[in-house]
């Protein structure tokens, strides 16, 4: 997976899945249309040089105002079996029903390398509710064995989402590293939990509870363990330093009864107006790039590679001075450290 | 001293599951079934009648007349029953989440006619359990679909004493792939399930109960192994009636009989060499004939040459003509059960029964059947224990006679006629059906309808007996597609897992570690080849719900690298096109097992086209006659698999294959 020269797209169609232009294509994707972000989405995930170069140009163009300031970006993560893909489910038939558009990335595991590294992509099924809706995209994804459970590419596939759709989701299942992955992607994080389960007791032991904005206790059909494990949770949710005037707001939902889901959306607002009125939707959103450009790096050169641009602080100088676009400073740091690599032959 | 016995003993009912095209094609047929010597009927419907569509409903494109007799209101089955003395004739239908409905029709007919209800006899399979986990024709959530069973079983108990209001079904359990075990304690479970939820409605008085269990009958398979399906059948019986006696407190030991109808199994009839299974289906019926006390009451056969396609009127006279020389000429019927006093048997009967115990107890403890089919559990179990079965079939641990081994055949006369040795369906009936359905709703009292439909929705919701306010709608004329949209309405509609989620069974894999090791190095090549990690989606469009293939080819290409979507069944080619853009897949593979293929592929290709999206290779499987393969194959599809394709490696690397051509890569041609 190694993106290599700064070479133009290839003119001439090689094979039948041809590079798009990218600056016609971030057209398209601005304009809504569904194909466009089809063919965007297959060209960030794709791993070939001429792609990766494409790839670049694309984000470069879908980057501006909008990408800082526009859509809503919610990332929803929790324990296997807590129905986050039924409570999504239950999310999009309220916002469909408000004329909001919806664009989802439902990342799920990959088996293990040595055992093939395939995945079976079982969410569409669980998260579709009209046979066709034209304002609902979902594309699922294989996390494809990366450390913290979410893979590379779903930051910037994110952010060709945020182009094209009033919300989007990234949808996670959490095995503890996953929820610090999720907290580096969503403007809001949600931690879906069910009702009197280890997996929640874990949770709230293991410090992680601090990275969600909002809770969300599925399954109050259940009634009096749904309020306990409400209860825990808003004991238990650290308040210290994060950021200043934010609640954390514990919602009582439940996706098969469809109760609550009107609340948790009024959070989900709520929480995007705060961020906006704080100066922070911008600085999360500088900050969660700039992440993945650190994470994009160490992936591919290790700590030795970015220590030849002379290391962390440096790069994140750089990337300051990029805000908004921090797309093609990344691809400049790649070539100036694969260039030093090959000088130190 | 002569073991025979003084009277020969009566034959069970033998019929030909069977209806296609139209009402009166399948009148025809069932008349000249009758005059052959079938003894009952049993009905065949098609894919829109059984989920509970009209025939121009969207969904239903393709499907009208296919895999059995479209019935839209009172005036079909008038037509299919035409002729036919109803209070005299026994009457099988296989219908479930539509049951009450096509019951309705059928009572409000006799009613028409004169009859009283309480003269009807026969069977309404009115089983939801199995459809979710293996025959795909469900439409709601599993409490309301529970509670239609209950009305129905309480509503015959009372007004068509001599009706089997349910019929609960092993059968396609064991199509899906269950063991013996798995058969005998689900299909006792969903037993369980039923019984108790007629119980807790309250309509039933406590000491009439017994009547209630015992109108509880069965659908059972036979598979090929026949002396351990014979000790199914007689643990059933035991399990049955140690269960009725302790759980339901049923005193009569007639009322705790095992009563149950069979088909034999369809799942190991083979499409190379289709003669052999007239000997597979003999075999099967010896199962379910052989012991007098576990004796079959009712059989219809397949015919031979069902893995090819549809069986023509001659191949179901062969199925029938079986089973009336196995009744007629052999000396079977001429004693008491001759497995009585075996120790082989009873330990084998043994040994099948405690293992039944162990599930239904690990059953019991999760919830019961419902929660563990919700909670994906079931299907899960079924999904491996048919994966096993096709692996050992691969390895050649399993043999299948000319299928991987004794391959060699001279060539069949059977199948050198002009049509292929099938039955080739009217092409005119999906058009003939809907003009006929449309004259009828104008000619109807839509006050009345509209009447009729609102009593049904008032029912729905309040929880009163769903059957009298059907047998009003019958009799006003309402559609099938609008009596399932009242109720889709009220109860809404339900997906159950789809299962495949199981782990990799690495055992498995490391016996057939030289082929699948070859398979992932290829998918990964071919991957980084590409650009990013070959993405496959499964597709099931159209009504049909026989997903198992659909599937195992899933839980395969996963377990060689692919990254997998499956969506489930019933599917519109829209919504097939439209995932495979949104997934950004290299391939789509579609599979169709109702034998309505040339519609629904070519319209999901159609669909592709009109996304832009014609370079994605598209691959096709299901029960497809070589013809129909070559004119899929001219219209773009790349590949067909049929039956005679049971290697999932071998299918793998031509997939592999597939997606490299496509992309200018060279093949890698068939795997060492």
């Amino acid at each position: 997976m190694v993106w290599r020269g700064w070479v133009r797209c290839p003119d001439h169609q090689m094979t039948p899945a041809a590079l798009p232009d990218p600056e016609q294509l971030a057209l398209r994707i601005l304009r809504r249309e569904r194909a466009a972000v089809a063919r965007g989405l297959n060209l960030l995930d794709n791993k070939l040089a001429e792609a990766r170069q494409c790839s670049v140009r694309l984000l470069a163009a879908l980057s501006g105002e909008h990408s800082l300031n526009g859509g809503h970006l919610i990332g929803i993560t929790g324990p296997p079996g807590a129905g986050k893909s039924s409570l999504v489910s239950a999310m999009i038939r309220e916002w469909r029903r408000a004329g909001r558009t919806v664009g989802v990335l439902a990342v799920d595991p990959s088996s293990r390398p040595e055992l093939g590294g395939g995945a079976l992509l079982g969410d569409r099924i669980r998260i579709k509710n009209a046979a066709h809706d034209e304002g609902l995209f979902i594309r699922s994804l294989a996390n494809r064995n990366q450390l913290g459970g979410v893979a590379t590419e779903v930051w910037p596939m994110s952010w060709l989402m945020l182009a094209a759709f009033d919300i989007v989701v990234v949808e996670t299942v959490g095995v503890g590293q996953t929820e610090i992955d999720i907290a580096e992607i969503g403007d809001t994080v949600c931690y879906v939990a069910q009702p009197a389960s280890g997996d929640t007791i874990q949770y709230l032991k293991s410090g992680i509870i601090e990275i969600p904005d909002i809770f969300a206790v599925n399954k109050s059909d259940l009634g009096a363990a749904a309020y306990k494990t409400a209860g825990e949770i808003g004991r238990s949710a650290s308040r210290q330093d994060r950021r200043d005037d934010w609640d954390y707001p514990v919602c009582l939902v439940s996706a098969t009864m469809n109760t609550g889901i009107t609340e948790l959306h009024g959070n989900f607002d709520r929480h995007r107006s705060f961020l906006a009125h704080a100066g922070l939707l911008q600085k999360l959103r500088t900050r969660h790039q700039s992440a993945w450009v650190v994470r994009v790096l160490k992936e591919e050169f290790g700590t030795f590679g970015v220590e030849l641009i002379g290391g962390y602080a440096e790069i994140g100088k750089r990337l300051e001075a990029q805000y908004g676009n921090q797309f093609e400073e990344c691809e400049r740091m790649r070539q100036q450290i694969i260039s030093r690599f090959k000088s130190s032959d | 001293m002569d073991s025979r016995q003084t009277k020969r003993d009566r034959p069970w009912l033998m019929r030909t599951y069977s209806g296609h095209s139209s009402a009166r094609a399948s009148n025809a047929l069932y008349r000249t079934n009758l005059a052959k010597g079938q003894t009952g009927l049993s009905v065949a419907f098609d894919l829109p009648t059984q989920t509970g569509y009209d025939a121009d409903n969207p969904l239903a494109r393709g499907e009208v007349g296919k895999v059995g007799v479209p019935i839209s209101h009172i005036e079909d089955m008038d037509q299919l029953f035409d002729q036919i003395p109803l209070d005299q004739m026994n009457t099988a239908m296989t219908i479930n989440a539509t049951a009450p409905w096509l019951l309705s029709l059928y009572i409000g007919l006799a009613q028409r006619r004169g009859i009283d209800p309480g003269q009807l006899s026969g069977t309404t399979q009115n089983d939801i359990i199995k459809e979710y986990l293996s025959r795909g024709t469900y439409i709601y959530p599993p409490g309301p679909s529970m509670r239609l069973i209950a009305d129905t079983i309480t509503y015959t108990i009372k007004h068509v004493p001599k009706w089997n209001p349910t019929n609960i079904c092993s059968y396609h359990l064991q199509e899906a792939g269950a063991t013996p075990v798995q058969e005998l304690a689900y299909a006792l479970c969903a037993a369980m399930a039923v019984l108790d939820r007629v119980q807790a409605s309250g309509e039933i008085k406590t000491d009439e109960f017994s009547q209630v269990v015992e109108r509880i009958s069965f659908f059972v398979n036979a598979g090929i192994r026949f002396v351990e399906e014979c000790c199914k059948l007689r643990a059933f019986g035991e399990m049955w009636d140690e269960l009725t006696l302790g759980r339901y407190r049923v005193d009569d030991p007639k009322l705790r009989r095992f009563r149950y109808g069979v088909q034999v199994n369809s799942l190991g009839l083979t499409e190379p060499q289709p003669e052999n299974n007239v000997q597979r289906i003999v075999l099967e019926m010896l199962a379910v004939v052989l012991s007098k006390g576990a004796r079959a009451r009712a059989i219809q056969l397949p015919a031979w040459n069902e893995a090819m396609g549809l069986p023509r009127p001659w191949d179901q006279q062969w199925a029938l003509r079986m089973q009336q020389v196995m009744a007629f000429e052999t000396d079977l019927l001429e004693y008491e059960d001759i497995l009585d006093g075996s120790p082989v048997i009873a330990a084998k009967v043994k040994q099948l029964v405690e293992g039944a115990r162990k599930e239904i107890a690990n059953v019991e403890a999760q919830g019961g059947i419902i929660a563990a089919i919700e909670s994906g559990y079931v299907k899960r179990e079924l999904v491996a224990s048919h994966m096993q079965r096709l692996r050992a079939i691969e390895s050649g641990e399993l043999k299948i006679i000319g299928v991987n081994c004794f391959q060699e055949s001279a060539e069949s006369p059977l199948t050198l006629g002009s049509d292929g040795g099938i039955m080739k369906t009217d092409p005119s009936a999906e058009r003939e059906q809907i003009e006929r359905l449309q004259a009828h709703r104008k000619n109807r009292n839509d006050a009345d309808v509209q009447a009729a439909l609102q009593g049904l929705s008032d029912a729905a919701k309040s929880g009163e007996n769903i059957m009298p306010s059907s047998i009003r709608c019958a009799m006003a004329g309402v559609s099938t597609g609008e009596w399932g949209d009242s109720l889709r309405a009220v109860f809404g509609e339900f997906r159950p897992p789809t299962g495949i989620d199981i782990a990799i069974d690495n055992r498995a894999v490391l016996g057939k570690k030289d082929e699948v090791t070859e398979l992932r190095a290829r998918v990964a090549s071919t991957g980084a080849a590409v650009g990013r990690p070959l993405k496959l989606l499964v597709g099931k469009p159209g009504l049909d719900g026989h997903s198992n293939g659909a599937e195992q080819v899933a839980v395969k290409a996963r377990d060689v690298g692919f990254e997998v979507v499956y969506d489930g069944i019933r599917l519109t080619p829209q919504e097939i096109a439209q995932a495979a853009e949104e997934e950004g897949v290299h391939m789509v593979g579609l599979s169709i097992l109702s034998g309505s293929h040339m519609e629904l592929v070519t319209s999901v290709l159609e669909e592709l086209r009109a996304r832009d999206l014609a370079t994605v290779p598209v691959i096709a499987g299901g029960i497809i006659p070589q013809e129909d393969a070559k004119k899929l194959a001219a219209q773009g599809v790349s590949a067909v698999y049929t039956p005679k394709d049971f290697n999932l490696n071998t299918i793998m690397a031509d997939m592999v294959d597939v997606i490299r051509e496509a992309n200018g890569l060279a093949r890698l041609g068939p795997l060492p």
